[in-house]
């Protein structure tokens, strides 16, 4: 009974996801842009590798150049996490979705299952996609799938955009409003996170942002720096992140009226 | 059935429902009335468990609403019918209520045949009107085939025919032996579908009662009469003992149902009479009596236009 209930819940949040335009502009901006700005930067720094000073040629990391595009393609992600979400409240839908799911940790979730698997699915595409066309382009200088560290990089890429979008469920659950959701999420992940990075003395906070910690994974060739986790302690950092969102998402939801 | 026990609500300062207990029985139509603000659709909303009560309690047939098994198939509502999302269309948004509730796909289509919105089933929901979206709403309400159905304001925005076809719907549903509550301000329109009225003001109970019994009651019936000969017409009726006042208009207002006393009375002195028409006891005085100490948001009687400064100090309450 309990696992009928969600069946027919995912069932339920899958129409309500493919019948909405945000869903397929907002993902295809993420794949486009990532890959367009992928390439275009494998493509530059192929042209002028020969210039690039002997230190940057020794830690060469082809293929966290090829997500290069990863920055920008996150805020469409970003957007289509939070239009999931804000959709329900901002057209005033939320209170016919719990009427029909009084549960509200079965919404929550069924929905959020529904738009993580598909960011999944459209993160591993885009992060496999911007590797190997980037690669491409970057002609004598590129990676192989096969080499050290890659093909935990590029499915790593996959799993950041993936925690990138539920992050942004998380949050937007909290607001319920698109434009304050957006409004914190952007420049968090656009602003704040470099800013905090440029710094020496903020730096060792900023590296426990889920953008920064999350963000190491795609790195297949090690950096001399004092990054106290690894690849995978640092999407373990982002992920934490992740649940805490969801975690005060839920909270909310479940104590506060339907609105 | 819905059971309301010591419902209350508040927000902030502000209480909306105050300890509201009452029944809403099966097999009627009850209407739920009072003034603007006076918290219906948080009565409302409450029952379907989407606002938290402050105190107090509502079942579902003895169950709380979150406990219900598919909850649609037991109680479908149409609380406001712009509450969907614009860009989906009319089919996917009934499709994916459905499935939430294990109700099978083709019930959307017999849905939308039933309110009449097959020709438009594929399209947006954002381009419709606010009756096609109230009709929507309706056909939503009935997806599941439930036994509880609860409407808030359902002829806002309907058209003649849909306004007819809706109250014949709610007739039909009670009379099938389902749980019929509806709100509404349509005074006449009330009176024709309900059978049963609970009525709040400022959130309390105000009545909880028959129709019959409720204008009864609250309303009288009057004859108004008009004649050139008003005082010896007075007098005659005074003589007869029928109370009579006099109306604004200068015609006369006798108290109760003698349409036909009166105008044999006025035959019999050779009276002549301008008018005489006897005048029911309606609902919508009964319900502006009773709940007139409960309006909270009163309009200002209109200012003639040109007037306004003038009549600003004079506006009355
Ligand atoms: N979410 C809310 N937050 C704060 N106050 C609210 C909220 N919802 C309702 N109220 C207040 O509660 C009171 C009851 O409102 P409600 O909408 O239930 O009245 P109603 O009887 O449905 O009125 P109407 O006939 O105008 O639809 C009003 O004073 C309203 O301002
Ligand atoms: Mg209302």
């Amino acid at each position: 009974m309990t696992s009928d209930r969600v069946t027919q819940t995912l069932r339920s949040e899958w129409t309500k996801i493919r019948s909405v335009s945000s869903t397929g502009w907002t993902l295809s901006v993420a794949v486009v842009v990532t890959i367009g700005i992928g390439m275009l930067i494998a493509a530059l720094t192929r042209n002028q590798y020969d210039s690039l000073p002997i230190q940057e040629r020794l830690t060469f990391d082809p293929t966290f150049i090829s997500f290069a595009g990863m920055t920008l393609g996150q805020l469409a992600m970003v957007v289509f996490g939070v239009l999931v979400v804000t959709n329900e409240y901002s057209t005033g839908m939320i209170r016919v979705s719990l009427a029909a799911v009084p549960r509200r940790g079965t919404f929550l979730f069924g929905k959020i299952a529904v738009a993580g698997a598909l960011a999944l699915l459209v993160g591993m595409v885009t992060s496999f996609a911007t590797f190997f066309l980037g690669q491409a382009m970057l002609g004598p200088y590129r990676a192989g799938l096969g080499d050290p560290g890659v093909l935990r990089a590029v499915v790593g890429g996959g799993l950041y955009l993936t925690l990138i979008a539920v992050f942004s469920m998380g949050v937007a659950t909290m607001l319920r409003s698109p434009l304050l959701s957006l409004g914190i999420l952007m420049p968090f992940f656009f602003l704040i996170s470099n800013i905090l990075a440029a710094v020496d003395t903020t730096k060792k906070v900023g590296q426990y942002l889920p953008d920064q910690a999350g963000s190491r994974i795609m790195q297949a060739v090690p950096r001399p720096d004092d990054t106290p986790y690894g690849p995978w302690g640092g999407l373990g950092i982002m992920a934490l992140w992740v649940i805490a969102a969801l975690a005060g998402g839920y909270a909310l939801l479940r104590h506060r009226d339907a609105q | 059935m819905i059971e309301l026990d010591g419902l209350t609500k508040r927000y902030g300062e502000k209480v909306a429902v105050d300890g509201l207990t009452c029944t809403v029985r099966p097999g009627i139509v009850t209407g739920f009335l009072g003034p603007n603000g006076a918290g219906k659709s948080t009565t409302m909303r409450m029952i379907l468990g989407l606002d938290h009560p402050t105190a107090g309690d509502v079942r579902i047939d003895g169950s709380r609403y979150e406990q219900l098994t598919d909850p649609l198939t037991c109680v479908g509502a149409l609380l406001d019918a712009k509450a969907m999302h614009g860009g989906r269309s009319a089919y996917n948004h009934l499709l994916c209520l459905a499935q939430s509730n294990g109700i099978p796909r083709a019930r959307v289509g017999e849905v939308l045949e039933t309110v009449g919105l097959m020709a438009v089933a594929r399209q947006k929901a954002k381009g419709f009107s606010y009756g096609m979206s109230q009709r929507l709403g309706i056909a939503a309400a009935l997806l599941g085939d439930p036994r509880i159905l609860m409407f808030d304001e359902p002829v806002n925005g309907l058209d003649p025919e849909g306004i007819h076809w809706i109250r014949n719907l709610m007739r039909s549903l009670a009379a099938q032996g389902r749980t019929v509550f509806v709100s509404s301000h349509l005074m006449s329109e009330m009176a024709q579908t309900a059978d049963h009225l609970i009525v709040i003001g400022q959130g309390r109970l105000l009545a909880d009662t028959s129709m019959a019994d409720f204008i009864r009651r609250h309303a009288r019936s009057y004859v108004r009469v008009r004649s050139p000969q008003r005082e010896r017409l007075l007098d005659a009726l005074h003589e007869a003992g029928v109370t009579a006042v006099e109306a604004a208009d200068g015609a006369l207002e006798a108290e109760g149902d003698k349409a036909e006393q009166i105008g044999e009375l006025a035959a019999g002195h050779g009276i002549v009479l301008h008018e005489l028409s006897p005048r029911q006891a309606s609902l919508e005085e009964a319900f502006m009596r009773l709940t007139a100490g409960s309006v909270e948001y009163h309009a200002q009687s209109a200012a003639a236009p040109g007037n306004w400064g003038a009549d600003r100090q004079g506006g009355t309450a």
